[in-house]
This record gives structure tokens, C-alpha cells and sequence, in this order.
């Protein structure tokens, strides 16, 4: 669990890696060609980050014809989401507490 | 690889019909404070380290770093583990603002990877914002 932590974290840790995943996330499916045009770095840099995506199950590709088509994988993210709903939970219900301990409180 | 990779940060909101004054008190004085959240031994004086002890038996390591009596109050979040992966190094920052008719709160937790302490500083802001359209994003695929 922990190296699958550093994985996903050092995969996200690149921000034009990390726009290339949100794009996906945004946009669905396209191909590295789709990628590149809109990245602002060179078709082989593009493929680069989208293997290390790939390595972290960030991404998935599929071939179709010479094209490789490549769509973002939500599910790869369950550990920082986990992470953040867990302790957004936790702040939530903290102040629940919170707000009927001000009730009670003197003035 | 980028080492400021580890960092994230979780931000709650919310208004209480109450004034700023009854705010901080809950949340500087260690009776009031063990009501709403954890048994502590908590002074408001920067640089006072104290615990936070939580009922599920887990201690919080934690040192005031900034103080400004009924706007803002921060604190070190520090929570060792036996597995590594669970171990956190966070600061706790709780800002209050006077509205027309109580106090907003907003209490940020920015945590990094224990082992990557140079993250501090680093960035979160980044992170912060780039979680939050994920939070949008998986919503939307949900």
C-alpha cells in the first residue's frame, strides 16, 4: 500500500503529467497526437509521461490501428481521495461537535 | 522526481451563529476543546507542544507555531505510525472571520509524507486545488 502510495504520488507529482491526466479525466478518450497538440511539449515527451501514467494504472491505452488511444483510470485515485474525504469527514463532524458545544457554552 | 510530490490539503468551512470571542474559546481552552475534539493539554503560547489523544487510543504530536487571539490559530498535526505509510507530518490552521451575524470558520490541514519533510512550503496549493477538481471530476463519473 505504501509503495503504491509513492507511486500515484510521484506520478501526480509532474504538472504537465498532471495536466495530461486531468485532461483525460475531463475530456475521455484521445490519442497521443490529441495530447500533444494541446500540451505545449513534444509528441515523445507526451509518450513518456503517459507510460509513467500508465505504470501507476493512472491511464489505460488501447490500439486501434496505429493509433493508441489513451483514457484516464478514476479508480487508481481511491488513495488520495481516501485520504481527503477521510479526514474532510472527520473536520465535519468535528465541528458538529463543535457548533453544540457553542450552544451550550456561557456567553 | 519532484520531492514536494507528498503534500496534501483538506479544507472545511462552515458559519456559526455565534460571536468570534465564544469561537476561540472552544477552541483554545483544553476543557472546551476535549468536547469537540480531543483530550489535550493545550496552552495558547507559540511554541507549546502538546498532545491531541483521540479515543480510537492514537496520539497527535503537536506544537502551536502561530497564534492571533480570536482571528487565527495554527498548530503542528504530527501522527506516528508503526507503518510508514500512515505516518503524517500536517499543520492544522484554524482562521476565524466576523460576519453579519455569527463567525465564519475555516480550518485548513495541509499534510505531507513523514519522510518527505522538505515538502513543507512546498506545494500544496497547487495540490489543494488540483484535488478539488479531481473531488469534481470523480463526482461527475460517479
Amino acid at each position: 500500500m505504501s509503495n503504491a502510495h509513492d507511486v500515484l504520488f510521484r506520478t501526480l507529482s509532474d504538472p504537465t503529467r498532471r495536466a495530461i491526466f486531468e485532461r483525460l479525466c475531463r475530456e475521455g478518450e484521445q490519442t497521443v497526437a490529441a495530447l500533444t497538440a494541446r500540451s505545449g511539449v513534444s509528441q515523445p515527451a507526451v509518450s513518456k509521461h503517459l507510460g509513467l501514467l500508465k505504470r501507476a494504472k493512472l491511464v489505460r491505452d488501447r490500439h486501434e490501428g496505429r493509433q493508441t488511444h489513451y483514457s484516464a483510470q478514476l479508480n487508481a485515485l481511491a488513495p488520495l481521495i481516501d485520504w481527503t474525504s477521510r479526514m474532510t469527514g472527520f473536520w465535519q463532524s468535528r465541528f458538529d461537535q463543535l457548533e453544540d458545544l457553542l450552544k451550550r457554552m456561557d456567553q | 522526481m519532484n520531492q514536494q510530490a507528498e503534500a496534501l490539503s483538506v479544507v472545511v468551512e462552515r458559519e456559526f451563529p455565534f460571536p468570534a470571542e465564544r469561537l476561540w474559546r472552544a477552541l483554545t481552552q483544553p476543557h472546551l476543546i476535549e468536547e469537540w475534539l480531543m483530550k489535550n493539554d493545550f496552552k495558547p503560547d507559540v511554541g507549546h507542544k502538546f498532545n491531541l489523544r483521540g479515543d480510537w487510543g492514537g496520539v497527535l504530536d503537536c506544537e502551536v507555531l502561530a497564534i492571533e487571539p480570536h482571528k487565527t490559530l495554527s498548530y503542528t498535526w504530527n501522527h506516528e505510525h508503526a507503518d510508514a505509510a500512515y505516518n503524517l507530518t500536517s499543520v492544522v490552521t484554524f482562521t476565524l472571520t466576523p460576519t453579519g451575524s455569527g463567525t465564519h470558520l475555516r480550518v485548513e490541514q495541509a499534510g505531507f509524507r513523514k519522510d518527505q519533510p522538505q515538502a513543507f512550503g512546498g506545494a500544496r496549493f497547487g495540490w489543494q486545488k488540483f484535488l478539488e477538481n479531481l473531488d469534481q471530476v470523480v463526482a461527475r463519473n460517479d
